[in-house]
């Protein structure tokens, strides 16, 4: 007697690769427009990136279902925050709630691969990196998703962040300016666009720093 | 006469045809400080009295945002209206999350005043002590309802409710015929002569009143003090009803826009905490 397998899975990889770096003052978010199933495109236009708060970003790639259900969980419960405590979450708050979140499932996870990326109160830049179930870690950058085996080497080679284990205590964030941040994020996707087969078409680059948040746009390959 | 009889239970007759612990609840109402709404085709404008405990204290904070496009403005039993206030938020909150727009006021008031009606006919329940004025924007203009603890719910053009609102009330009468075309500026000018009226007197200061404003394009949000005292200047409430010397610059108006929670911070902060009725006033201080 064989065990009886399932004949359906509720969860399908739409795909795709988000990046986040924390610099002195910035914080840099992106991802890919792709959403695809299988070996098919289903749209080279769909946003992974989600504003959370005034000064904190997400973006999630994997299954897009689960990764709105999460974004639309997050936004009710801000809300529900700002209520109480008469202001916006902070980067940190948010950060620990997500985790929260996600391991409230964790016996039917989001199929969702997050980034969080803002400014904690003191206007320095943080990265926070998720696995499906909440596993999260404060760092200096990160890449998940489809291509971030090819993106996170290049990262770790250009922005050696260093490891939280050290002591004495170091920064997690990066001495890279804004401006040059923006050009790494360009290069890696552009560098995992042509590897791998579900990251391409455009990335969505969002710079949060102290004058507040500005959207970017660049094509990338199409095929 | 036989009043007393029959007023133990919530759920009692009297012969006439009276629950005489929902009149009670309504006379909690008239107890409180006075809160003023006026509507406009595209704003509404909430104000109420701030009533301190004491001078060390801070003052009850008797309007609430609920959503973007909603606020409410209480009298009576404040501690009732915060929980009603946080039912609210929570209905607005999950209808944004199940049909992704926002909670039509009307909805929000049939809700609030079943709600009100349970407490009416359930043997182990009290009425809520607390009358709420709903201002709010959606797809069919702006409206200003009341509802009250029977379970009764109004529109009105105008209203005031709370002790001394009868004041406020007859000017509202006067005036209410051009509110519907009213500019937000006039509206404003409206609401504090109206509150003005329920001091009977006393002189009309930022510091003892509370604006709030909500309309087209422009999110629920109580004015910060500084804004409503250039306000009640530029209009010249203080002195009699003289035309307005100049409209307040939008510039004011626009920067009492930005917070909204703060401006509610530094009054509800402490007065969550000072609850602490004064033995002379009513029981249940408002």
């Amino acid at each position: 007697m064989t065990k009886q397998q399932a004949n359906w899975s509720p969860y399908d990889n739409n795909g795709g690769s988000c990046v986040a770096i924390a610099g002195a003052d910035y914080c840099v978010i992106a991802a890919d427009t792709r959403m695809s199933t299988g070996y098919n495109i289903l749209t080279r236009d769909y946003s992974k990136i989600c504003k959370l708060a005034d000064k904190c970003v997400m973006a999630s790639s994997g299954f897009q279902a689960d990764v709105r259900a999460l974004q639309k969980q997050l936004a009710a419960r801000h809300l529900i925050y700002q209520h109480q405590h008469n202001k916006q979450m902070s980067c940190p708050a948010m950060a620990q709630l997500l985790s929260n979140t996600l391991y409230y499932k964790r016996f039917f996870p989001y199929y969702a691969f997050n980034v969080l990326g803002g400014l904690d109160n003191e206007g320095k830049g943080c990265v926070f990196t998720y696995d499906a179930v909440g596993s999260y870690e404060k760092v200096g950058y990160s890449a998940q998703g489809s291509g971030s085996t090819l993106i996170m080497p290049v990262l770790d080679k250009q922005l050696k962040s260093p490891s939280p284990l050290l002591l004495p205590a170091q920064d997690a964030v990066t001495p890279l300016s804004e401006a040059d941040a923006i050009d790494l994020v360009k290069t890696v996707f552009v560098a995992a666009t042509e590897r791998d087969i579900y990251t391409g078409d455009k990335v969505e680059i969002v710079v949060l720093n102290a004058d507040g948040i500005r959207h970017e746009y660049m094509d990338l390959r199409k095929d | 006469m036989f009043r007393n009889q029959y007023d133990t239970d919530v759920t009692t007759w009297s012969p006439a045809g009276r629950l005489f612990q929902v009149e009670y609840a309504m006379e909690a109402v008239k107890q409180g400080s006075a809160a003023i709404g006026l509507r406009s085709k595209t704003h509404v404008v909430l104000a109420c009295v701030n009533k301190a405990n004491s001078e060390l204290s801070s003052h009850q904070k008797k309007i609430f945002k609920v959503d973007d496009h909603i606020g409410v403005a209480i009298a009576g039993l404040t501690a009732d209206g915060r929980v009603l206030s946080r039912y609210m938020r929570s209905e607005c909150i999950n209808y944004n999350y199940t049909y992704e727009s926002a909670l039509p006021v009307g909805r929000l008031v049939v809700q609030l005043a079943d709600k009100a009606q349970v407490c009416t006919q359930r043997s182990w329940k009290r009425p809520y002590g607390v009358g709420l004025l709903v201002g709010g924007l959606d797809e069919s203009g702006a409206h200003l309802y009341y509802n009250c603890p029977s379970g009764n719910y109004f529109e009105y053009q105008a209203f005031a409710i709370g002790s001394r609102s009868q004041a406020a009330k007859t000017y509202l009468e006067r005036r209410f015929g051009s509110f519907q075309e009213s500019s937000r500026e006039d509206l404003i000018k409206d609401a504090l002569i109206a509150t003005r009226e329920t001091l009977q007197g006393e002189k009309l200061r930022s510091s003892i009143c509370t604006i709030a404003v909500l309309g087209v394009g422009e999110p629920f949000h109580i004015l910060d003090q500084d804004t409503v005292q250039q306000l009640i200047d530029a209009f010249e409430i203080v002195a009699d009803e003289e035309p307005p010397a100049a409209d307040p610059p939008t510039g004011e108006a626009e920067q009492g826009a930005a917070s909204e929670e703060g401006a509610a911070a530094d009054q509800g902060a402490a007065a969550d905490q000072g609850a602490a009725a004064d033995e002379g006033a009513a029981p249940m201080d408002i």
